[in-house]
């Protein structure tokens, strides 16, 4: 393709991008840089039902005044970045001096929110893809060989966690493990024991969690795969057949070095994906044991309080910056494969 | 003539209705958008509240258990996404810090002749807000599995504690005792109250410096600690909607949870043997205190800055139409307790006015005490888990507190 036509052809979709994406990611950045004007306390006489009394009150109008002198707030450099509830530099740095062991110091580094957030986000992100690219290659595989008849139902089926929004998905499946849901009650049954419940200990909720995980992932994958075994040239395996190779060195020596470019790609997707996951901590009320980097975005700017705009500035370009270091690896080997292909 | 006796029939009603000042009700002009919580009596109160705008009046609200998630992102907007929000002692802080509720002196002295002067919120000379109804958790239990174990009504946790053992170890209830501990909101509530009935101040006084990392700060936690012992391990995740559930089930004979339960929990449905045997007690005092481990609150409404004259005027009236309804309030004398005057007051209100005597603290609305809150609705998790201790816990409450107020300008 002409260069001048490549440009054309790439103009709206890399302006919607830089509108919608590039700005705000810009603004996020300025934002995080800044933190609230001081706030200008009075007292003041307060009066309710249950009496009068002297109270402290923001003074409002000195407040409105500053902040409209400083409609960013004040300027904070890269503070909010190095505060505790984010890379906390100075609590790790009197950790590493006080504590007397590598396990006392990793205990103290991941009580701080933003790597205990990290801890869960990392963890679900490296349990959840693998399973997902296997099963969504097994299952692929397996509708590829089902008559067609079949086919149709079987793909609506498969795909249908995806279709169901996250949320609502993880509601239901939230309800379901209840101790008197279906699949609380029956893991009971299971084991053998009563007080067995998937909400109350941190590891079964994370694993709860990575299981809902794998389960919502999966189709993508699936519709992947599946769209590639479409193009797996038929002649090579028609020779393999000839000269009597299993289905297992069939797919094992044809069919796997055809998809690995496409492997490639959902692992890049997948990564990226399951790096933000939200939802399913709101579904399954797992906020308490469950922290990610996304919802510690969710936390700043929907608590009850006003919205701390800096420091949800701040997760969102440290969240950019673990998606970059997560997909360089995977990123170079692309690349590295382009170049050889040349 | 008997047209004229319907034309004299309804110049008499006209009239009455009109008697005391501008009549707040029947809305044509303007839209009324209301933000509230979702429980049964403020179901009650929107029903009136609807009523009251009338027929050809704009009219809409929204019930959300995360109302205060939503109210500064929804009320910053200009024009507002909702001209009214339904506010506590706790919530309106924030929207106060912000500027996002307007002065109503105006409109109450256009029609709010029926106030009680106890319902007007006045901050520094200004109303702010209209109650019209007070609530507080406090004990409920189930009569009759109390008298079969011979057990009195608990008046301290301790006891509590103990009455809960009892009934666990006499296999009737696994897990007897509930309240609401999701991690979030409720967390932290439940921790205030427990904080407050050990006699503890969150503030350094004149601050917005926090101390709760002391000695009744880790007494109040493990006593949340012991209570969570006794109840349903699934305790994380249960707020007080899902509390009320259990308890309808059979599942608990003791919970601690708010006084305007009643509405549902003693309404016609579910079973009605649980009903029947459903009592109100007041709320338990703690670690020798007298003061009970509860706080008050009222709730009331506020109207959005950001809306117009026009909107705000339409919504105050058919709001204030349902805050001096006497009607409705003694048609439902047992959904919470009405601040409405001419009120008399059912069987639950009670537990209420014994905390008010008891010398119960209403929440502490101080402007920074919503950081407190969600720091603590995040940093006591690992502790009830049995993961930290309670002097780390607290130290980490202390710690995200002063990273967020740092950040809100307030320290």
């Amino acid at each position: 393709m002409p260069h001048r036509t490549f440009f054309w052809f790439f103009f709206p979709s890399g302006l919607a991008m830089l509108l919608f994406i590039g700005l705000p990611i810009i603004s996020s950045f300025f934002q995080s840089l800044h933190i609230e004007p001081e706030q200008i306390l009075m007292e003041v006489e307060k009066c309710d039902p249950f009496g009068c009394k002297t109270e402290t009150k923001v003074d409002i109008e000195a407040t409105t005044k500053l902040q409209e002198e400083q409609p960013l707030g004040r300027f904070n450099g890269l503070g909010t970045y190095g505060d505790r509830n984010h890379l906390a530099f100075d609590e790790i740095k009197e950790a590493w001096t006080n504590s007397s062991s590598i396990a006392e110091f990793t205990d103290i580094l991941l009580n701080l929110p933003f790597y205990k957030a990290l801890l869960f986000t990392l963890t679900f992100c490296f349990t959840v893809t693998p399973p997902v690219v296997v099963l969504g290659f097994i299952v692929a595989l397996s509708v590829n060989t089902i008559t067609k008849s079949l086919k149709g139902p079987t793909i609506f089926g498969v795909i249908l966690p995806m279709i169901v929004t996250p949320l609502i998905g993880s509601l239901v499946l939230f309800w379901m493990i209840d101790a008197k849901g279906i699949l609380g009650s029956f893991i009971q049954f299971l084991f053998d024991d009563p007080n067995l419940s998937l909400k109350s200990s941190s590891q079964l909720t994370w694993i709860t969690l990575i299981i809902y995980g794998i389960w919502h992932n999966t189709p993508f994958a699936f519709v992947v795969f599946y769209a590639a075994l479409q193009t797996v040239p038929q002649d090579p395996i028609e020779a393999a057949i000839i000269d009597g190779a299993s289905r297992y060195e069939r797919v094992r020596h044809i069919v796997i070095p055809h998809l690995y470019p496409v492997a490639t790609f959902i692992i890049l997707i997948c990564l990226m994906d399951n790096f933000r996951v939200l939802e399913p901590i709101i579904g399954f009320a797992a906020e308490g044991v469950a922290q990610s980097l996304s919802w510690m975005i969710y936390n700043d700017l929907r608590s009850e309080n006003k919205m701390l705009f800096g420091s949800a500035g701040a997760t969102s370009m440290l969240t950019i910056i673990g998606v970059a270091i997560l997909l360089t690896p995977v990123l170079i080997r692309t690349w590295r494969e382009f170049r050889t292909e040349r | 003539m008997k047209k004229l006796l319907i034309a004299l029939l309804f110049t008499f009603v006209s009239t009455s209705a009109y008697a005391g000042g501008h009549s707040p009700c029947g809305v044509t002009d303007g839209s009324i958008k209301i933000l509230a919580n979702e429980f049964t009596t403020y179901r009650i109160f929107m029903d009136e509240v609807k009523s009251c705008a009338g027929p050809s009046a704009d009219f809409s609200v929204t019930h959300s258990v995360d109302h205060n998630k939503l109210q500064v992102a929804a009320l910053s907007a200009n024009p507002a996404e909702f001209s009214a929000k339904l506010v506590t002692n706790g919530s309106i802080t924030t929207l106060m810090n912000d500027n996002l509720i307007r002065p109503l002196n105006d409109l109450v002295a256009k029609y709010g002749s029926a106030l009680q002067d106890n319902q007007k919120i006045v901050i520094d000379g200004k109303i702010y807000a209209i109650a019209f109804m007070a609530n507080a958790q406090h004990l409920w239990y189930r009569e009759s599995i109390l008298n079969d174990l011979g057990i009195a009504v608990p008046s301290t946790y301790e006891e509590v504690i103990a009455a809960a053992e009892k009934i666990k170890a006499s296999g009737k209830m696994a897990n007897p005792y509930a309240g609401a501990f999701k991690s979030g909101w409720n967390l932290g509530q439940e921790f205030v109250n427990m904080y407050l009935g050990h006699g503890g101040d969150f503030f350094k006084a004149g601050t917005a410096e926090v101390s709760v990392n002391n000695a009744k700060g880790v007494a109040a936690l493990n006593m949340l600690k012991r209570l969570t012992e006794v109840s349903n391990p699934d305790f994380l995740t249960q707020d007080t909607n899902a509390v009320k559930e259990e308890w309808e089930s059979g599942n608990v004979a003791l919970m601690h949870i708010w006084n305007s339960g009643a509405a549902s929990l003693l309404d016609d449905e579910g079973d009605q043997a649980i009903k029947a045997d459903t009592r109100l007690a007041p709320s338990p005092s703690v670690g020798g205190g007298s003061k009970p481990a509860t706080t008050l609150w009222w709730d009331g409404f506020g109207i959005a800055t950001n809306t117009s004259d026009e909107n705000a005027e339409a919504s105050f009236r058919a709001l204030l139409g349902a805050a001096t309804s006497t009607e409705m309030a003694n048609a439902n004398p047992n959904a919470t307790i009405w601040l409405i005057d001419g009120y008399s007051p059912g069987d639950t209100a009670g537990p209420v006015v014994d905390a008010a005597n008891r010398g119960a603290t209403p929440y502490p609305s101080l402007p920074y005490m919503s950081l407190l809150h969600g720091a603590l609705s995040t940093e006591l998790v690992e502790f009830l888990q049995g993961n930290e201790s309670a002097e780390k816990a607290l130290a980490d409450v202390e710690a995200a507190y002063v990273a967020k107020a740092t950040e809100q300008g307030f320290l």
